[in-house]
C-alpha cells in the first residue's frame, strides 16, 4: 500500500474530517508563548497544535481516563422497602490520538495483557480499557529528535517503531507522511484530502527515523533486570541511596504511560451516586494502607522499590520477560529532585560507565 | 505491514468484573462486640443458584456510596441457602456494614482469589489453628469438610481469643462441640469467670495439644503475632512448611490482578491467593 501525504496547510482539515468519524486528540500547547505545557487535548480547529516538543503527559488518559464511572447506582426504597438499581455507562465514542510519540503507543501494549486477564496474571478481563482499547486509532508520530531524557531503546523501542501504533506518521519540511501501519489504520486514511506520498517524501521520512535512531545512545542489556531487582530485595542500603533523593510525590506514576494502577471510590448524593475509577499510584503513602493501620509499604524505600521492581521485574516475569518500561523518560524530566529511573536499574545489575548515563553518586 | 500484535478484542457479553450482584442481607449475626456476620442472598435467583465457590475464596461486599471491602465467603458452598460474611469494625466500610440490617441491600463481587487446596488434604488428618476474626476462612472450610466428612481423617480445631467475648462463631461450636467425629478445644488468653475451657495462648495450648504432623495438615489464620508463634509450635511439632496452610489478607480495590495494590513482588494475593502454604510464602517477597 502506498503512504499517503497531508500538507500542513491541510492537516487541520484532515483531523476536522477524521473528527466526523472520530473523537480525535492532538497534542496542544496550553501556554502563550512557546514555552508552554504541551499536553493532548480533543482537537479543534484553532487550537494551538504543537508537535515540536514531546507532550509533557503521555497519551495515556486518552484511552485510560484519569476518573471514569464503573457502575451508577440508586439507593434508597422503592414500595416501602430497600431498593438498589445498578447501571453501567455506555460505551464512550471511538477516538483517534493525532502525534503521539511511539513510546506512548508502546505504552498500551504494556496494559494490555493485564487488563485483558491474560498470562498469568490476572482473571477476569477489564471491559472498560478493552472497549476503549478497542475504539481508539493510534496515529504515531515519529520523534524527529530525541531527548537526553529518553531511552527507548533500551527497552524495545525506537523513535520510529510502529509498535502500537496503526499509522505512523512523519513530519517533513512540508507536511506528514502517513505510512498505514494496521487494518485499524486504514479508517484514520480514508479520506480525500490525503494525497499519495512521492519517492522523495519517502526516502526523506526513511533519512529521519535513521537520524533521530542514530541520535540515541547504545542501549545497555537489562535482561538480567529481572533477577538482578529480586536479588536487591532486601538490600536496604541499595534502596536507602537510590530513594534518598525520592520526595514520593507519585509525578513519575502521573506521567508514565505503563503505570496502571488505580483506585475504586464512590461519590454520593442523597440516592445517586456513582462508583468510580481513578488513578493511584504505588509511590503513594496510603495506597496499600489497612484499616488495621498495617502498611505493607510505609517507607518511600519500600514504595520505590516496589515501582523499579514492577516494571523491571515482576511484570518481566509474568509477561514473558517484556519490561513495563517503554522508555520515554518523562519520569526523569519531570522528578522534581531528579530521580533517574535508568540509573536505579543499571546500578542493581551492575553496568557501569552506560553511555548517555552522567556519573553521579546517588543521594 | 509485519505488525503481529493482537489487540484483545472486547467482548460486550462477557461479565463485568466490576458490576456487583445485588443482594439482600436475610441476617445479621452480632457475634462480638465489634465482629458482626452477615447472611445474603443474591436478588436474581437464577444468579444465587448458579453462584459457585471454592471454600476460601473471597468476595468485595459494596455499600453503595461508602465503597468495598473484601471479606472470605465463609459458610460452605455446600450449604447454598446464604452466603455469610463476617466482619471486625475497623475502617469506614465494616463500620458502615455494622448499621445494617435483615432486608438491607448490598453488592457482592465474588467469587474472588483462589481457595484451600481441599482435595490434596483428602485422607489426611486436619488442625485448625484460628484465632479472633481468623477463624472466618477456617469456617467455610470446616463445614466444608463436615459435609464430606468421609474424604478426611481426624480434625481437630484449636480456637482462641483474648477473651471469652472474643470469640465468634459460637453456634457452630456449640453444634462442633456436640459431634463426636471432630476434636474441638477453645482457649482463652487469662481466666474469666465461668469459663469451662482451657486458658493459654494459643501456640502453648497447640503444642500441649501435639496433633501429630505425621500425614497431616494445618490450617491457620489469626493476628500476625499468633501466626509467628504458632509456626514456631507447628515446626517444633514436626510439621514442615509444604503442611501448612494460611490466608493473607492485603488492601485490595479490584479483587481481579489489576489494580496494583495487594501484589508481594510479582504475586498478588487477589488472584494467587489469598490462601499459601509457608512453603510459597517461605518463597516470596518479604513485603507482608
Amino acid at each position: 500500500m502506498s503512504n499517503k501525504f497531508i500538507s500542513h496547510e491541510k492537516l487541520r482539515d484532515w483531523l476536522e474530517d477524521l473528527s466526523a468519524r472520530f473523537e480525535v486528540w492532538a497534542p496542544v500547547n496550553t501556554g502563550q508563548d512557546a514555552k508552554g505545557v504541551v499536553v493532548y487535548r480533543p482537537f479543534v480547529r484553532d487550537g494551538a497544535l504543537e508537535f515540536a516538543r514531546k507532550p509533557v503527559e503521555s497519551a495515556k488518559h486518552t484511552v485510560f481516563p484519569r476518573s471514569e464511572t464503573l457502575v451508577n447506582f440508586k439507593t434508597g426504597a422503592k414500595d416501602g422497602k430497600p431498593a438498589l438499581e445498578l447501571h453501567v455507562p455506555e460505551d464512550p465514542p471511538a477516538r483517534a490520538v493525532f502525534g503521539l510519540p511511539s513510546c506512548d503507543a508502546r505504552g498500551f501494549q504494556i496494559f494490555d495483557p493485564v487488563y485483558n486477564g491474560s498470562g498469568t496474571q490476572g482473571l477476569a478481563r477489564d471491559n472498560y480499557y478493552l472497549r476503549r482499547r478497542n475504539a481508539t486509532v493510534l496515529i504515531v508520530k515519529a520523534c524527529s529528535k530525541v531527548l537526553n531524557t529518553c531511552f527507548c531503546n533500551w527497552v524495545g523501542g525506537g523513535p520510529a517503531c510502529t509498535e502500537g501504533a496503526d499509522v505512523l506518521a512523519t513530519e517533513l519540511p512540508d507536511g506528514f507522511i502517513l505510512a498505514q501501519v494496521t487494518a485499524r489504520g486504514e479508517a484514520a486514511l480514508g479520506s480525500a484530502l490525503l494525497a499519495p506520498a512521492s519517492d522523495s517524501q519517502e526516502k526523506q521520512a526513511r533519512k529521519l527515523h535513521e537520524e533521530a535512531g542514530a541520535a540515541l545512545c547504545a542501549p545497555p542489556d537489562l535482561s538480567a533486570s529481572v533477577s538482578a531487582l529480586r536479588g536487591k530485595f532486601d538490600d536496604s542500603a541499595f534502596w536507602e541511596a537510590e530513594a534518598s533523593k525520592c520526595l514520593s510525590c507519585g509525578a513519575c506514576t502521573y506521567l508514565c504511560p505503563t503505570c496502571y494502577c488505580f483506585n475504586i471510590t464512590d461519590e454520593a448524593r442523597g440516592v445517586l451516586g456513582a462508583r468510580i475509577r481513578s488513578w493511584d499510584a504505588c509511590m503513594l503513602p496510603l495506597f496499600t494502607m489497612e484499616a488495621s493501620g498495617h502498611n505493607p509499604r510505609t517507607g518511600k524505600i519500600q514504595r520505590l522499590r516496589n515501582r523499579i521492581g514492577h516494571k523491571f521485574s515482576y511484570y518481566p516475569s509474568l509477561h514473558n520477560g517484556r519490561i513495563a518500561c517503554c522508555g520515554c523518560g518523562r519520569c526523569i524530566k519531570s522528578c522534581p529532585s531528579s530521580v533517574d529511573i535508568r540509573r536505579i536499574v543499571t546500578d542493581a545489575i551492575g553496568i557501569t560507565g552506560t553511555a548517555g548515563l552522567k556519573e553521579q553518586k546517588n543521594g | 505491514m509485519a505488525d503481529a500484535y493482537t489487540l484483545p478484542a472486547y467482548d460486550p457479553g462477557q461479565r463485568n468484573p466490576y458490576l456487583p450482584y445485588a443482594a439482600t442481607i436475610l441476617e445479621v449475626i452480632t457475634e462480638t462486640y465489634n465482629i458482626k456476620s452477615f447472611r445474603i442472598r443474591l436478588d436474581d435467583e437464577k444468579a444465587h443458584r448458579e453462584f459457585a465457590f471454592e471454600p476460601g475464596q473471597v468476595g468485595q461486599l459494596s455499600l453503595f456510596g461508602v465503597g468495598e471491602s473484601t471479606f472470605v465467603i465463609n459458610s460452605s458452598p455446600t450449604r447454598k441457602e446464604y452466603l455469610q460474611f463476617s466482619a471486625m469494625r475497623a475502617g469506614e466500610v465494616t463500620t458502615a456494614l455494622h448499621g445494617l440490617q435483615a432486608g438491607d441491600k448490598i453488592g457482592v463481587r465474588a467469587p474472588l482469589g483462589n481457595h484451600f487446596p481441599y482435595k490434596d488434604m483428602q485422607g489426611k488428618d486436619i488442625i485448625f489453628i484460628g484465632g479472633g476474626i481468623g477463624m472466618a476462612p477456617l469456617r467455610t472450610l470446616l463445614l466444608f469438610m463436615l459435609d464430606n466428612r468421609k474424604d478426611y481423617g481426624g480434625i481437630t480445631v484449636l480456637y482462641g481469643a483474648k477473651s471469652p467475648e472474643d470469640l465468634s462463631f459460637m453456634y457452630d461450636f456449640k453444634e462442633w462441640m456436640a459431634r463426636d467425629d471432630i476434636k474441638v478445644v477453645l482457649t482463652i488468653d487469662k481466666e474469666a469467670p465461668g469459663w469451662e475451657h482451657k486458658v493459654g495462648l494459643i501456640p502453648n495450648v497447640l503444642t500441649e495439644l501435639d496433633p501429630g504432623a505425621d500425614n497431616a495438615v494445618a490450617v491457620t489464620c489469626g493476628p500476625p503475632i499468633m501466626i509467628k508463634f504458632v509456626l514456631q509450635a507447628l515446626k517444633k511439632l514436626g510439621f514442615n512448611d509444604e503442611q501448612i496452610v494460611t490466608t493473607l489478607e492485603k488492601r485490595m480495590k479490584c479483587g481481579i490482578g489489576i489494580c496494583g495494590r495487594c501484589n508481594i513482588g510479582d504475586k498478588y494475593v487477589c488472584i494467587d491467593g489469598p490462601v499459601f502454604t509457608q512453603a510459597q510464602l517461605n518463597k516470596m517477597a518479604n513485603e507482608m
